[in-house]
């Protein structure tokens, strides 16, 4: 069994409005050593995805009885959604899970020095006394490379940079020893320079560490570059998945064919950018059948949008939900 | 080129202070350091550099939004001359006209509690461009409809509009004085992928229609390379290198433009090269360091560089760059 293994998960919101999904239907696995990369574009339900992993939704949010987490640990198999208050949640909230957000300003409390707060949740997750969780912190926050390491520890998050307070960030997420690290666009708020820097971090401390990522981003370029495999999700549904080889140099749904074709390219400068058509629905207005088939330009009359796709193979570890691919797995 | 250049910018600098103290000056903090640049009716110029390299500070400048501490902007347009720095109140009146603004974040720039014809009307309404409501309207619908607005969307309030909607209403409130120079400024920053060719697209189209000339601030070099005629590249409030976009792209001369193509992640996964990778960040503009600006960066540094500034030389036509290797 893999180390995560997320089944049907469906996941609605209570609102004024009604009842409204934000995820339908996603299953995916991810195994230890590997780096399973989430894309999407804003609103398609992948950071509430990442976030019912620790149980961190709102309490508006409503799971489906199909839906299912289940996360193997050494000595058991721990189901994610079962857990009840908070101090059930402790296993995988910072425990075996870790997660890193996109803002690493807003990520740290302000008040508090980033020693103070690394030190503060070694000491909730592990049975460390204080100086030896400072001591493993520090080491950390070296690890990173974070030069002066013993002085920023005592420094606060206005002191340091987006860059530094992004590699704190994970320092800290990794000084428990997850076994996987949730990564919800940690390099969007950075410069270029700055993310090659951090992309290149995480790389390393996969193969170091020997813990999964899920990688959270719109940015096909940075999955092309991290991710081992890739789930596409566009509103709530995972429309491809498969090794982010074959997903991006084949794809076979029509929207992760759209969104690398409005993908600017710089080695591709003649040929002009194709946006996909139209605009996301408003989560209030579910298209009925296949969520795409209001901007697909392959969209097929009488079928796409009655019935929902379901997952065909197209090689033998890439899956796409389309009805124009056919059951040989060949684009029709 | 005989034609002359829209607005023209000659060693420009603007400063803010430091704090405040009791005797004498404050220490001064320099966001953009003896500027020089020129861009041409028509163009599509594109300003990259990473945050805190001065883009936004030498847009705002052109703008007069900010202000300048020494240097020279001039506007010239048919028998317009302007001379940005020192315009007083009715000029700057009718500056204001001619160059506008499109913001990044098309959340933040619309107010929740005006409907969209109104926002799109107001910079007609404050300035007093039209004589009464049918001519605002008409004026609005049409910018409306060159935006690809439809009319029904005009009564409705922002909250309704996804991302993309929300940037062409911004859009459509930027052009609807009829500007002959519009900044913008990540205008696409905020925008997903399948939107972000939208935009790019409309803004390509409106200048073709409407005759426009663009400064498009960006710290995303693939969208500049697509979009924009001729790049310059800034760093610590300097211009590092700049010219023609084929030619930079082609052949990037200054070690931080190398860089910064380099750091792009590539979307083959097949090529994931660790060649080229800067070390370190961009230092503080408050204490920028000597000599070169980007030696403390740079893997080609010598001790000259330490010591000397170098100079900005043009390397082939129209494509400058400053570095005491090229």
């Amino acid at each position: 069994m893999s180390l995560l293994t997320v089944e049907n998960l469906t996941l609605q919101f209570r609102t004024d409005e009604g009842l409204i999904t934000a995820v339908e239907s996603v299953s995916f696995e991810i195994n230890s050593g590997e780096v399973l990369g989430l894309v999407g574009e804003s609103g398609s339900g992948k950071s509430v995805t990442a976030k019912s992993l620790m149980q961190l939704n709102p309490s508006n949010a409503v799971y489906s009885p199909e839906s299912s987490i289940q996360l193997e640990l050494e000595n058991e198999v721990v189901d994610v959604l079962s857990l009840q208050d908070s101090s059930e949640l402790v296993v995988v909230r910072g425990g075996a899970i870790s997660m890193i957000f996109q803002e690493p300003m807003a990520s740290f409390a302000p008040a508090l020095t980033i020693g103070y707060q690394m030190v503060e949740q070694l000491l909730i997750h592990t049975s460390m006394s204080k100086k030896a969780a400072a001591t493993l912190s520090v080491e950390m926050l070296e690890r990173v490379g974070i030069s002066d390491a013993g002085q920023r520890f005592h420094q606060y998050a206005f002191e340091l940079s987006g860059g530094m307070r992004q590699r704190a960030m994970i320092a800290m997420a990794l000084s428990t020893k997850p076994k996987l690290l949730i990564a919800d666009e940690p390099t969007t708020a950075l410069d270029v320079t700055i993310q090659a820097q951090v992309l290149d971090l995480m790389k390393d401390l996969v193969s170091e560490f020997g813990m999964a990522i899920l990688f959270i981003t719109h940015d096909l370029g940075v999955i092309a570059q991290v991710a081992d495999r890739v789930s596409v999700m566009y509103l709530g549904r995972i429309v491809e998945s498969g090794p982010v080889r074959d997903v991006l140099h084949s794809p076979s749904h029509p929207y992760t064919k759209g969104l690398l074709h409005a993908l600017p390219k710089l080695d591709e400068l003649d040929k002009p950018l194709t946006p996909i058509p139209g605009d996301i629905p408003s989560p209030l207005e579910r298209p009925p059948g296949c969520v795409f088939h209001t901007r697909c330009p392959e969209v097929l009359a009488d079928r796409c949008n009655v019935s929902i796709p379901t997952r065909t193979k197209v090689s033998q570890f890439h899956t796409a939900s389309c009805f124009a691919i056919d059951s040989t797995g060949k684009a029709a | 080129m005989t034609e002359t250049p829209l607005i023209k910018i000659k060693n420009l600098n603007v400063e803010f202070p430091l704090g405040r103290t009791l005797f004498g000056k404050p220490p001064m903090l320099r966001a953009v350091n003896d500027v020089s640049l020129e861009i041409m009716p028509g163009q599509f110029y594109g300003l990259v550099g990473e945050s805190g390299s001065g883009k936004t500070t030498l847009g705002r400048a052109i703008l007069r939004a900010v202000p300048i501490s020494s240097g020279e902007i001039t506007f010239d347009d048919a028998d317009i001359h302007y001379d940005v720095g020192s315009l007083k109140k009715k000029d700057l009146k009718n500056y204001r006209k001619l160059a506008q603004l499109i913001f990044q974040d098309p959340y933040a720039a619309l107010s929740p509690r005006m409907t969209v014809r109104d926002i799109i009307a107001e910079p007609l309404e404050v300035m007093g461009l039209t004589k009464n409501r049918e001519e605002t309207d008409e004026r609005v619908r049409d910018i409306a409809a060159k935006c690809r607005l439809n009319l029904e969307h005009l009564r409705r309030f922002p909250h309704a509009f996804s991302g993309g909607q929300r940037q062409r209403i911004s859009i459509a409130r930027t052009l609807v004085c009829n500007p002959n120079f519009v900044v913008a400024d990540e205008s696409v920053a905020a925008l997903d992928v399948s939107i972000q060719a939208d935009i790019l697209n409309l803004l390509k189209a409106l200048q073709n229609q409407l005759g426009l000339t663009f400064l498009f601030i960006s710290h995303d070099l693939s969208v500049v390379a697509h979009i924009c005629d001729h790049v310059a590249v800034m760093y610590l409030g300097s211009l590092v290198e700049s010219g023609p976009t084929r030619k930079l792209f082609d052949n990037p001369s200054h070690p931080y433009t190398k860089a910064l193509l380099s750091a792009i992640p590539s979307l083959d996964p097949d090529e994931r090269t660790k060649a080229q990778k800067l070390e370190g960040e961009i230092p503080s503009p408050a204490n920028p360091p000597p000599g070169c600006k980007f030696h403390t960066r740079c893997p080609m540094a010598e001790d000259r560089c330490r010591k000397e500034a170098p100079q900005w030389r043009e390397l082939s036509q129209d494509h400058y760059a400053a570095c005491h290797f090229v």
